[in-house]
C-alpha cells in the first residue's frame, strides 16, 4: 500500500508544572489513500488529541506527521477538520460558514462566480443547499453537522479528519448521517481518518479499525482489517457474518483485554 | 417620551386600513382586508398595555407633585409653575442670543458633540487594548493591576488635571468623556475576547486565517456582545459625566445651563433640563443597545 498519510512514532506528553502525563506513546500508521479508517478507544485514551496532531492543532511530543512524504505540523486546510460539537460560526449563515473556507483556500484559483458556485455545489452534497441564508441556531444538530462536513469538504481537502462527528446526535440522525457520510466517500474518494467510540460506527463505515489500548500512554493495541464490500447496507450487514465477527473482534478488544479502569 | 412617539407612529399606520376596506366593493376581487385590519387593531392594542401603565404612573405622579408643592412656602416650584415659567425655554429651543443665552437645543447639543467626540475616542482605544489585554497574557499582567486602579478614580477628579494639561474647556471636557467610558468598554472586551470558545479558534487555525482576518471575522463578532455590554455602560456614564464637567467647566453645554439656572434661582429651568438630560440618557442607551441587537443577532450561543 502506498503511504499517503503517515504517523511516524508519534509520543505526547503534557507537562503541567511539575507533573508530567504520558498521553500518546508511540503510534505509527500508515493509511492509504482513498482509505477509510476509523481510530477506536475508551474515552481519555487520547485519541482526540492524537486526532488534533494530525490536524496540527497540538504538537507532538515526538515523532511527527508525514502527508504526502512533507511533514506537516500546522494546522491546513489540507486535513480539514470536522468538529464533535460542530462549531459553526453562529454569527454566519450556513452559506457563509461554509465560504469561509472556500476564499481562504480557492482565493487566487477560483473566481468569485466559481467559488459561489462551490459553496452551493458543496451544500447540495450535504443535502443542506435549502439552509443557506439560515443560522446555526435555526437549524438541528444533524443539519449543523452537514454543514461542519460541507464546510470540511469544500476546502478539497487530502484528508478528511472527523473527531467523533456524531457523537452527540441521537440515534436516527446519526445512522442517517453515516449512511451519507458513506455516500460521500463512495462518491468523491476522499482519505478519512475517523475517530469514534461507536463499534457499530467504526465497523460499518471502515476499511481499518485502529484499537487503542488505554491512557496513560496509550498505543495502538490491534489494527482490524474490514473485509466487506462497498457499497455496504446497514439492514443486510446487521445479519452478515463477515461485519458480526469483526464487531466481534473490537468488542473483546474494548470490552475483555482493555477494560475501561474507572480510577484511571 | 420615545414611547409615545411609537404610538403615534402605530396609529398613524393603522389609518390607511380604513380605506381599502371602503375601496373593496369597487374593486370587488378583495383579498381578505378583515385579518390585516384585525392585525392593526391587534397592534395598537399590544403597544398600548405597554404605554397606558407608565403614563398612569407619570400622571400619579405629577398630581401628587403638584399638591406637595402647591403650599404657600414649598421651595420647589409644582408642575404647573414649572411649565408656565419655562414655556418660552420648551416651545422655542432654537433661540441664540449670543454669548451662552441660547435655546435648549444649542446647550444639548453642544453637550452631545462633547460626549460623541470623548465617547468615539474611547470606544476605539477600548476595543483596542480590551483586545490587547484579552489576547496577550504578559499584557493583562501589565496592564490590568493599572486599569483596575485607574478605573475607580472619578470623573470630575480628572479634570483639574486636564484643564492643567489642555488649558481649554473643550478638550478637557472631551477628555474627561474619554477617561469616563474607556474603562469599562476595555474590561468588557477584554472578557469576551478572554471567553472566545477554542472551537472558533481552531476552526480558524483550519481555514488559515491572517490575523487581521481572524480579528475581524472571529474575534469581533465573537465579544460583540460582551463589547457591547461595555459600550453601553460607558455611554451611560459618559452622559453622567459630561453634565457634571460642564458646571465647571461654563460655557454653552446642559450642564452649565443647569449651573447657571441655579445662580439665577430659576428652579423651573433646572426642572426642565433635568427632564432632557434624562430623556436624552435614555435614548443614548437605548440607541447603543439597538445597535447591539442588530450586530449582534445570532451571535447568541447556540
Amino acid at each position: 500500500m502506498q503511504a499517503y498519510l503517515k504517523l511516524d512514532h508519534i509520543d505526547k506528553t503534557f507537562t503541567r508544572g511539575n507533573a508530567t502525563t504520558d498521553v500518546l506513546k508511540d503510534i505509527s500508521l500508515t493509511i492509504g489513500k482513498g482509505e477509510y479508517v476509523s481510530i477506536i478507544g475508551h474515552s481519555g485514551c487520547g485519541k482526540s488529541t492524537l486526532l488534533n496532531i494530525v490536524a496540527g492543532l497540538t504538537g507532538a511530543t515526538n515523532g511527527g506527521v508525514l502527508l504526502e512524504n512533507r511533514e506537516v505540523n500546522s494546522p491546513g486546510p489540507d486535513r480539514a477538520v470536522v468538529f464533535q460539537n460542530h462549531s459553526l460560526l453562529p454569527w454566519l449563515t450556513v452559506y457563509e460558514n461554509v465560504k469561509l473556507g472556500v476564499d481562504k483556500v480557492f482565493a487566487s484559483t477560483k473566481t468569485r462566480a466559481e467559488r459561489a458556485a462551490w459553496v452551493m455545489h458543496n451544500l447540495n452534497l450535504v443535502q443542506m443547499a435549502h439552509a443557506k441564508d439560515k443560522r446555526p441556531s435555526e437549524i438541528s444538530g444533524g443539519m449543523k453537522q452537514r454543514v461542519g462536513i460541507a464546510r470540511a469538504l469544500a476546502m478539497e481537502p487530502k484528508v478528511l479528519l472527523l473527531d467523533e462527528p456524531f457523537g452527540a446526535l441521537d440515534a436516527l440522525t446519526r445512522a442517517h448521517l453515516q449512511d451519507s457520510v458513506m455516500a460521500l466517500h463512495q462518491k468523491l474518494g476522499n482519505t478519512i481518518l475517523m475517530i469514534t467510540h461507536d463499534v457499530d460506527e467504526a465497523v460499518l463505515l471502515s476499511d481499518r479499525i485502529v484499537m487503542m489500548t488505554n491512557g496513560p500512554s496509550a498505543r495502538i493495541g490491534e489494527v482490524l482489517e474490514v473485509p466487506l464490500a462497498r457499497p455496504r447496507k446497514r439492514l443486510e450487514l446487521a445479519t452478515s457474518p463477515g461485519y458480526l465477527k469483526c464487531r466481534q473482534r473490537v468488542l473483546e478488544f474494548l470490552y475483555e483485554r482493555h477494560r475501561f479502569v474507572e480510577a484511571a | 417620551m420615545s414611547m409615545p412617539a411609537i404610538k403615534a407612529e402605530a396609529t398613524a399606520v393603522a389609518i390607511p386600513t380604513a380605506s381599502p376596506t371602503a375601496a373593496a366593493p369597487v374593486v370587488t376581487m378583495t383579498p381578505k382586508p378583515a385579518p390585516r385590519a384585525e392585525k392593526y387593531v391587534k397592534m395598537t392594542k399590544e403597544i398600548a398595555a405597554r404605554v397606558v401603565p407608565p403614563l398612569i404612573v407619570l400622571a400619579l405622579l405629577m398630581l401628587f407633585w403638584e399638591l406637595v408643592c402647591r403650599r404657600t412656602g414649598s421651595t420647589l416650584p409644582p408642575p404647573s409653575r414649572v411649565f408656565k415659567d419655562t414655556k418660552e425655554l420648551i416651545f422655542d429651543p432654537f433661540f441664540d442670543n449670543g454669548g451662552i443665552d441660547k435655546g435648549l437645543f444649542w446647550h444639548l447639543s453642544a453637550s452631545l458633540q462633547r460626549v460623541a467626540y470623548g465617547y468615539s475616542i474611547a470606544a476605539v482605544v477600548g476595543v483596542a487594548l480590551g483586545t490587547l489585554v484579552g489576547q496577550s497574557v504578559w499584557a493583562m499582567r501589565g496592564l490590568d493591576p493599572l486599569f483596575q486602579v485607574l478605573r475607580t478614580i472619578p470623573p470630575l477628579a480628572w479634570l483639574p488635571l486636564s484643564l492643567a494639561a489642555f488649558r481649554d474647556g473643550q478638550p478637557s471636557a472631551i477628555f474627561v468623556i474619554f477617561i469616563t467610558s474607556v474603562w469599562p468598554i476595555i474590561i468588557n472586551t477584554a472578557v469576551g475576547i478572554r471567553n472566545i470558545p477554542q472551537d472558533y479558534r481552531n476552526v480558524a487555525a483550519v481555514v488559515q486565517l491572517n490575523p487581521v482576518e481572524f480579528f475581524s471575522k472571529i474575534m469581533i463578532p465573537a465579544a460583540a456582545p460582551y463589547i457591547f455590554t461595555g459600550l453601553r455602560i460607558g455611554i451611560g456614564l459618559s452622559w453622567l459625566a459630561i453634565v457634571a464637567a460642564e458646571m465647571l467647566i461654563g460655557g454653552v453645554g446642559i450642564g452649565f445651563f443647569i449651573w447657571d439656572a441655579w445662580n439665577s434661582s430659576h428652579i423651573s429651568e433646572i426642572i426642565l433640563a433635568l427632564f432632557y438630560v434624562g430623556i436624552i440618557g435614555f435614548v443614548l442607551d437605548r440607541l447603543i443597545a439597538g445597535l447591539a441587537k442588530i450586530v449582534t443577532r445570532g451571535t447568541a450561543l447556540n
